[in-house]
């Protein structure tokens, strides 16, 4: 996982409620053995104009126009805004894989479904909560200027407008550890490796047999 | 010293650190791979740049997708791929994998304890939930989810919480008859689907004590279906008899020193358990299932239970919905439903006794003209050599059954062996869910006798007395 720090990326505004994980990432693509991968069909059924099929390619297939993430000034977005309850639905960790794989690095919206947070924590994006009015604000900022751009500083946890202004936000005091150091489960894990270690060399002495290959 | 229980002696065992939130760092012994939970984890690893912690402890097996009639011919693309998938990454990792073909390949619970792979005292976790089979031979074995498959290859550690401590305290002897399926259906029905939720099981007594390893390793298989992640057996002389000279048991030294060690896998008299349960082996009967959860079993002398009689509406409303889902009615005597299909195998009941146990009920009769199939899937390719050696698989065939490559089958549908809609199956696996065995399929769990006493009558028959 990335360490998070500052960073400032172009937003794409999401201007609908209640986005669930079978919009973000249908689930013909669960039967997928991979976990990277997801990125060009993230909201599938939004971005293109025919069905979306795990092995089929996806260049080429007609796109919506109309849908945000194919307009020009759109391109590169790394920050999605959103509107309240994102990512409500089923519990697939493929949303957040998904939307990571896009090249997404935070999403900020009033609300969050609560297994999605979780799962987003997991894999290093970073959900951003903000007051209804504020994110109204934003939306409003920018869809008026092509090329809007937010920076979002974890360590401070805040959120700046290219026009200076900050807005704080909550994030639980572990998680904010976890992103800021790139820490998963398994890096925190590895943070023990000495001990591992330790404890893999003193039961080699008393149980040698688990240690020896036939 | 405090008495300890033989799970508060695993965990001990295997405990590293203890953290302020009460959760451990637990060091796990082996990891058993098969194919359907492990190529997201896989992955995982190589996305982050991680190598497995120590690779010799990862072993791999295909099971759940591989065809059990032309092993060369996988109709279903995407199990190809999930296949394929995992031999890619074995060799990639260097993992030893028994792949389709390989004589000791097999379903994932019955290789281990067969292989040697799993031995006593050891932590041993798959991502399968019926991993708890292991626990017969007193190892601490539990299932996982595929991120925590990727964090056990990634630091050869899981970060758990401990377990209450649950005792099956099986009193007298099993009757004639009446096997280790009937015993464990027995328990989840008293017990019920969630009675063990929370704690480790260890299966004791009298009854438990008499029991081959093999019968053992069926108890423990159903622990999930009590509810409960592990299941364990202690250390006796049968175990020890049982894992000398597996392929990856220790030798020499090695073999005495763990032997030494293994002696006290057992509870220490006096040691505490959270609940304990005592239920007297010398009543029961085989027992069969009527509905779409384990805990619906009724001894094969009872009959479909009325859900008018279930005072809790809840309760009610479940009974109900089963009946209609089995289309059973209340009352009907289980000797009166009639079958379509009989399945003998899954890792609860396809290894050599279960098969010798089966066939012998066959007494040279076919199967009733009612039954459209009836399938053996032996456990791995050494069972089936076994009984092949033994002269089993003539004795199906000739009873008509069909002989079978080893993989997990109709136990869950995901190769080609299922259920059609409606049909109703005699099945020694272990789960009756809704569609388990195929959509709209309705599947009656019961012992590999009672499959086959079904299958030849056409109807649930008490095997102890037809014939
Ligand atoms: S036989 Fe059935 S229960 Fe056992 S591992 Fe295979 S699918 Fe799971």
């Amino acid at each position: 996982m990335d360490a998070f720090t500052t960073f400032t990326g172009v937003v794409a505004p999401l201007d609908r409620p209640n986005v669930d994980t079978d919009a973000i990432i249908p689930k013909q693509f669960l039967k997928s053995i991979k976990r990277s991968g997801f990125g060009p069909n993230l909201f599938d059924e939004w971005r293109y104009l025919d069905k979306g099929e795990p092995d089929k390619p996806n260049a080429g297939r007609p796109l919506n126009p109309d849908f945000l993430l194919n307009q020009p000034r759109y391109q590169g977005a790394q920050i999605l805004l959103a509107r309240a309850n994102f990512g409500c639905g089923s519990s697939r960790e493929h949303a957040p894989w998904a939307i990571v794989d896009y090249g997404i690095r935070a999403v900020v919206a009033p609300s969050f479904a609560d297994i999605f947070y979780g799962n987003s924590a997991k894999n290093g994006l970073l959900l951003v909560t903000l007051p209804a009015p504020v994110i109204d604000r934003l939306f409003a900022e920018c869809t008026a200027a092509a090329g809007y751009r937010l920076t979002i500083d974890l360590a401070a946890q805040q959120v700046r407008t290219p026009g200076g202004e900050t807005f704080g936000f909550e994030y639980s005091a572990g998680l904010k550890h976890r992103m800021l150091n790139g820490l998963d489960d398994i890096g925190i894990t590895l943070g023990h490796a000495e001990k591992i270690r330790r404890y893999e060399a003193q039961r080699q002495v008393e149980a040698p047999w688990l240690f020896v290959e036939p | 010293m405090t008495a300890k229980t033989l799970y508060d002696k695993l965990w001990d065992t295997h405990l590293i650190e203890t953290f302020d939130d009460g959760s451990a760092l637990i060091y796990i012994d082996r990891h058993i791979a098969h194919e359907v939970t492990t190529p997201q984890a896989f992955e995982g690893l190589k996305l982050a740049g991680r190598k497995l912690w120590r690779t010799s402890a990862t072993v791999a097996v295909s099971d759940h997708n591989v065809p059990t009639k032309d092993i060369h011919r996988i109709a279903d693309p995407v199990a190809k791929v999930q296949l394929e998938t995992l031999a890619r990454n074995c060799r990639e990792h260097q993992i030893t994998h028994f792949d389709m073909g390989d004589p000791r390949q097999g379903i994932v619970h019955v290789t281990g304890p067969e292989q040697g792979w799993s031995l006593p005292g050891m932590t041993i976790v798959c991502g399968d939930s019926h991993t708890a089979t292991n626990g017969a031979l007193g190892a601490w074995a539990f299932g996982i989810g595929t991120s925590e498959v990727e964090h056990v290859m990634a630091t050869q550690c899981l970060v758990l919480r401990k377990a209450k401590n649950m005792l099956l305290d099986v009193t007298g002897r099993l009757p004639a008859g009446v096997t280790a399926k009937d015993l464990i259906l027995a328990i989840i029905g008293r017990i019920g689907t969630a009675g063990a939720t929370g704690h480790t099981m260890e299966y004791g007594g009298e009854a438990i004590a008499q029991l081959s390893m093999e019968e053992r390793m069926t108890v423990c298989n159903m622990s999930i279906e009590a509810g409960g992640r592990a299941g364990l057996v202690a250390v006796d002389e049968r175990t020890l008899a049982y894992v000398d000279g597996r392929p990856y048991a220790p030798r020499g030294v090695h073999w005495t020193r763990a032997v030494e060690n293994w002696r006290d896998l057992t509870s220490d008299a006096g040691a505490q358990f959270d609940t304990v349960i005592t239920l007297d082996a010398t009543t029961l009967e085989p027992q069969v299932t009527w509905g779409t959860s384990p805990e619906m079993v009724v001894p094969v002398s009872g009959r479909v239970p009325d859900p008018n009689l279930e005072a809790d509406e809840i309760k009610r409303s479940g009974l109900t919905n089963a009946l209609k889902y089995m289309d059973l009615k209340p009352g009907t005597a289980i000797s009166d439903i009639a079958i379509d299909k009989v399945f003998i195998g899954s890792c609860t009941n396809s290894r050599i006794e279960d098969l010798r146990a089966a066939a012998q009920v066959i007494r040279g009769r076919r199967l009733a003209k009612n039954v459209k199939l009836a399938l053996v899937v032996p456990g791995s390719g050494l069972v089936k050599r076994q009984a092949e050696q033994e002269g089993l698989d003539r004795l199906f065939t000739a009873a008509g059954f069909e002989w079978r490559e080893p993989g997990c089958s109709m136990c869950l549908g995901m190769n080609p062996d299922q259920l059609a809609f409606g049909e109703r199956c005699a099945s020694t696996s272990n789960r009756n869910f809704e569609g388990r065995q195929g959509h709209g399929g309705r599947t009656h769990l019961v012992s590999p006798a009672m499959a086959v006493a079904a299958g030849i009558a056409g109807h649930f028959v008490d095997v102890r007395q037809e014939g």
